[in-house]
């Protein structure tokens, strides 16, 4: 074991974390703790853009798109954090681009901007073009971005280090943060890295679905973390599955193909959109169009031989406008289906995209053990926090925007905070958790594998807790994941070495899935009302009576080491908009 | 040594789904925990010809053999993860489907699908390289914006031409592809490598930038990029599809020309 000793340490090299990194490295001595070498994240594969109201190719402004941001969450969103969302945005733009970013540009040689679903002008009037873009990796050039600018400030990364603990320990009656402990991918050593401030900056966990635009690395380890820490999780039953999914597969094709005009069509044709979502059509937000297409598939109208999906047809756009604005997604249906965007249909299905959910924290990124009571020196940002910016379901261009507005202020505050602040002392054998989970795991015997546990635990949610839940598929899968959680006490690993020992790494992994599954599905099972990204079919409406409220999940552990998920409420921040029927 | 997917035994042709193929992959394999000596590993799977390399390897992976290691995350080509040589050529495993890369008689594979590491690197385990060589090349060609003068109250002002000028190097995505494809590179690690030079091009031509000349001067030296032979290997080796021998070739004229 070694001891490593930073100001501030930030766990995760995608856009939040880097964005964090760029602010911290030049307050306080930081270290980078990254699973991946930082251009490996999946902030890369995000597509359409980033929203922010410039303004620059009509009217528009920061107060319609703190409206469409709440609007968008079906008013789980904090307003106080959205209006930070939207008014941030714009030198969230202005500072990428002055920090080389590449966007795509206007005739006058401002940065261009497009359509995306759910933004609008003037509260729902009409789509307005918002989202900043370059191509249709737009993700990729922010990650790279980010990277070039850790680079130019000697940002210190610790690459293909995994972490696995989150070290916190009682001084003054306060359970404060003190560090970090991590697996080294390459050796298999443990390291511990004592902080005085910690940024979890992670991502998702959307790979507990089995069709899911997530990358294989995506599985909720800093939530899982915290989690088991005995922190909160919150509105984790909110889980995004975006409309356009490559069939089966699940990549993503950004909603950009439907702002530069893209049409869905079911098996007659018929744009159906028009039927769900009158103003908006095809640029409704994600949870509607999701549903929307399932509908079309269960009342029979789907495409294919098992009318099992749909098309998103590009096909009246002209060639030019394909390879200018949209060549990385035509490029996805060529190599991975064999179709030819210009002259043929794209048949696609919904993938799950996004968690809503996550830590929860206040606007400047402190981590909260309650309703409010924030960590001393731990923060989150990104997909791993719960601001909540994006309450029951993300607008697109929204999450760009979210890494760059809370990774900084994640970034400024944890480094404001190590500057002024003592370090913790390291709790006794503070590896000593870790230590015992990896040689228990390497020298386990059991005959279950992880990779049944995980297509079972993927089938599982995909047939129970996706687009539409009810009161019977949320309690099998409650059921189902109690099981799988059990199998798992029993998996053994192939790998017995320390050298990069991804079969070890994979089985970590699951853990946390099925911890963070587990939670999805019990909120889930409890939230008695359909809210955005949130569906039940026996509760088909809003309940503002009862459930104008974000879940609070805690881990219990009781005296004879049972554990159980305690569910608890937070009321939602509103500030000046009164919660409205949410029509697009 | 041989293994084999789904039943145990190699399946005949006429017992598997329709759509399946039998394909053998012969994978170099390599741990030094273990032994000094690569040696090469052939498993035999029934997959589907619209499969990616990558879920050949996940299938292997996670059914017949744990200790197979290799880097993946994104699975659709973008995070550049999973650059390997596969029958010869260098490409990403989440970008190459069973089927174009194999002819297919009676339900087999005609022969083996090969994978190894991209060369050039040092080889850790398997397919796995140490990637710390190329991405030192990287920083070292000053891979970031560089201004002078007032920072703009809003974003710098760049026409669709001059946009268009560097778009094709703003695809790269670090993933080794080119560089371990160059033969100069194999030869001499001390070469910069395309990939570096991409990210340099991708500066020098962005009418924003200041430090053109600079870099220029660090692509002058004997490792730069004079070492380039132009085999083009760099560009066919390319998942994103960046022009890449072009790339080089408009660096070097701007060395001569001094214009960029």
């Amino acid at each position: 074991m070694k001891i490593h000793k930073y100001d501030t340490v930030i766990v995760g090299a995608g856009g939040a974390g880097m964005r964090a990194a760029i602010e911290s490295t030049k307050r306080s001595r930081t270290a980078v703790l990254t699973k991946l070498y930082p251009t490996r994240s999946h902030t890369g594969a995000a597509q359409g853009g980033m929203a922010a109201a410039l303004a620059n190719v009509e009217e528009d402004n920061w107060e319609w798109h703190t409206f469409d941001t709440i609007k968008g969450g079906d008013y789980l969103v904090d307003q106080d954090a959205a209006e930070i969302l939207a008014k941030e945005a714009i030198d969230s733009v202005l500072d990428l681009e002055r920090m080389g970013l590449p966007f795509n540009r206007t005739p006058n040689g401002t940065i261009d901007q497009r359509r995306f679903g759910g933004h609008s002008r003037n509260h729902g009037e009409a789509p307005v073009r918002r989202s900043c873009y370059a191509a249709d990796r737009t993700g990729h050039m922010i990650l790279q971005t980010l990277y070039q600018n850790c680079v130019k400030e000697g940002v210190e990364f610790y690459n293909e280090f995994y972490v696995l603990d989150l070290l916190m320990n009682e001084t003054d009656g306060i359970r404060k943060t003190a560090g970090v402990v991590a697996y080294e991918l390459a050796t298999g050593e443990i390291h511990v890295f004592q902080a005085k401030a910690v940024v979890f900056a992670s991502g998702g966990n959307g790979k507990f679905f089995k069709v899911s635009s997530n990358a294989h690395t995506l599985t909720g380890d800093g939530q899982a973390a915290a989690f088991r820490r005995g922190l909160p999780l919150e509105d984790m039953e909110f889980f995004q599955f975006h409309p356009t999914g490559i069939w089966k597969m699940g990549i993503l094709l950004t909603e950009g193909a439907r702002g530069e005009g893209g049409i869905l069509r079911n098996k007659d044709g018929e744009r159906f959109m028009e039927k769900y979502a009158p103003v908006m059509k095809d640029l409704a937000s994600r949870d509607v169009v999701s549903r929307a297409i399932y509908t079309e598939i269960r009342e029979g109208r789907g495409c294919g031989a098992d009318k099992d999906h749909v098309f998103l047809d590009l096909t009246h756009l002209p060639p030019e406008q394909l390879d200018a604005k949209l060549p990385d997604i035509t490029e996805f249906a060529r190599t991975y289906l064999g179709i030819e965007p210009y002259t043929d249909p794209v048949p696609i299905q919904p993938t799950a995209h996004y968690a809503m959910g996550g830590m929860p924290t206040n606007v400047q990124g402190q981590v909260l053990s309650d309703n409010d009571t924030p960590v001393p020196g731990l923060y989150a940002a990104g997909e791993v926090a719960c601001v909540s910016v994006h309450g029951a379901n993300r607008l697109g261009t929204n999450s760009l925007l979210d890494i760059n507005v809370f990774g900084r202020r994640a970034g400024i505050a944890a480094a404001d905070y190590a500057s002024t602040s003592d370090f913790v002392e390291l709790p006794e054998n503070p590896a000593a958790f870790v230590e015992g989970e990896v040689e228990n795991l390497r020298d386990a015997t059991g005959n279950e594998r992880v990779v049944e546990i995980r297509r079972a635990l993927q089938e599982c949610m995909d047939k129970n807790v996706m687009v539409f839940r009810t009161e019977q598929t949320l309690k099998e899968a409650v059921e189902e994941i109690g099981e799988l959680r059990k199998r798992y006490r029993a998996i053994s690993v192939q790998d017995k070495g320390k050298r990069f020992n991804t079969d070890l790494l994979e089985a970590i992994e699951l853990g946390n899935l099925l911890d963070l599954a587990e939670v999805t599905a019990v909120s889930a099972l409890a939230r008695k009302e359909s809210r955005g990204g949130h569906y039940r079919e026996d509760y088909p409406n809003r309940d503002d009576v009862n459930f104008m409220r974000h879940t609070m999940a805690y881990r219990e552990v009781g005296d004879d080491g049972t554990e159980s998920i305690r569910l608890d409420y937070k009321p939602v921040v509103q500030t000046r908009y009164q919660p409205m029927e949410r029509k697009y | 040594m041989e293994k084999s997917g789904d039943s145990g035994a190699e399946a005949s042709a006429g017992s598997k789904a329709p759509h399946l193929i039998t394909v053998t992959f012969r994978i170099r394999r390599f741990n030094p925990e273990l032994s000094a000596d690569a040696v090469w590993e052939d498993f035999t799977l029934e997959i589907d010809p619209k499969d990616r390399v990558l879920d050949a390897l996940h299938k292997i992976k996670w059914e017949l053999d744990g200790t197979l290691t290799f880097r993946r995350s994104c699975a659709h080509g973008i995070c550049g993860s999973d650059a390997m040589r596969i029958n010869g050529r260098n490409r990403l495993a989440c970008k190459t489907l069973i089927k174009d890369i194999t002819t297919v008689k009676d339900g087999r594979s005609a022969k083996p699908i090969t994978i190894e590491a991209i060369k050039g690197l040092t080889v850790l385990k398997d397919l796995v390289v140490d990637m710390e060589p190329f991405f030192q090349a990287y920083r070292d060609v000053m891979p970031f914006l560089v201004t002078t003068g007032n920072e703009p109250t809003r974003e710098r002002y760049q026409s669709d031409a001059d946009r268009a000028r560097f778009d094709d190097t703003t695809k790269c995505i670090l993933c080794a592809a080119c560089t371990s494809s160059c033969p100069v590179f194999w030869n001499d690690g001390q070469y910069f490598g395309p990939a570096a030079i991409v990210n340099a091009h991708r500066f020098i031509f962005d009418s924003r930038d200041e430090a053109g000349e600079q870099r220029l001067e660090i692509l002058n030296d004997k490792d730069g990029v004079w070492r380039c032979r132009t085999t083009f290997n760099c560009t066919d080796a390319c998942p994103r599809g960046i022009e890449v021998t072009k790339a080089i070739q408009e660096v070097k004229r701007a060395l001569i020309t001094r214009r960029f």
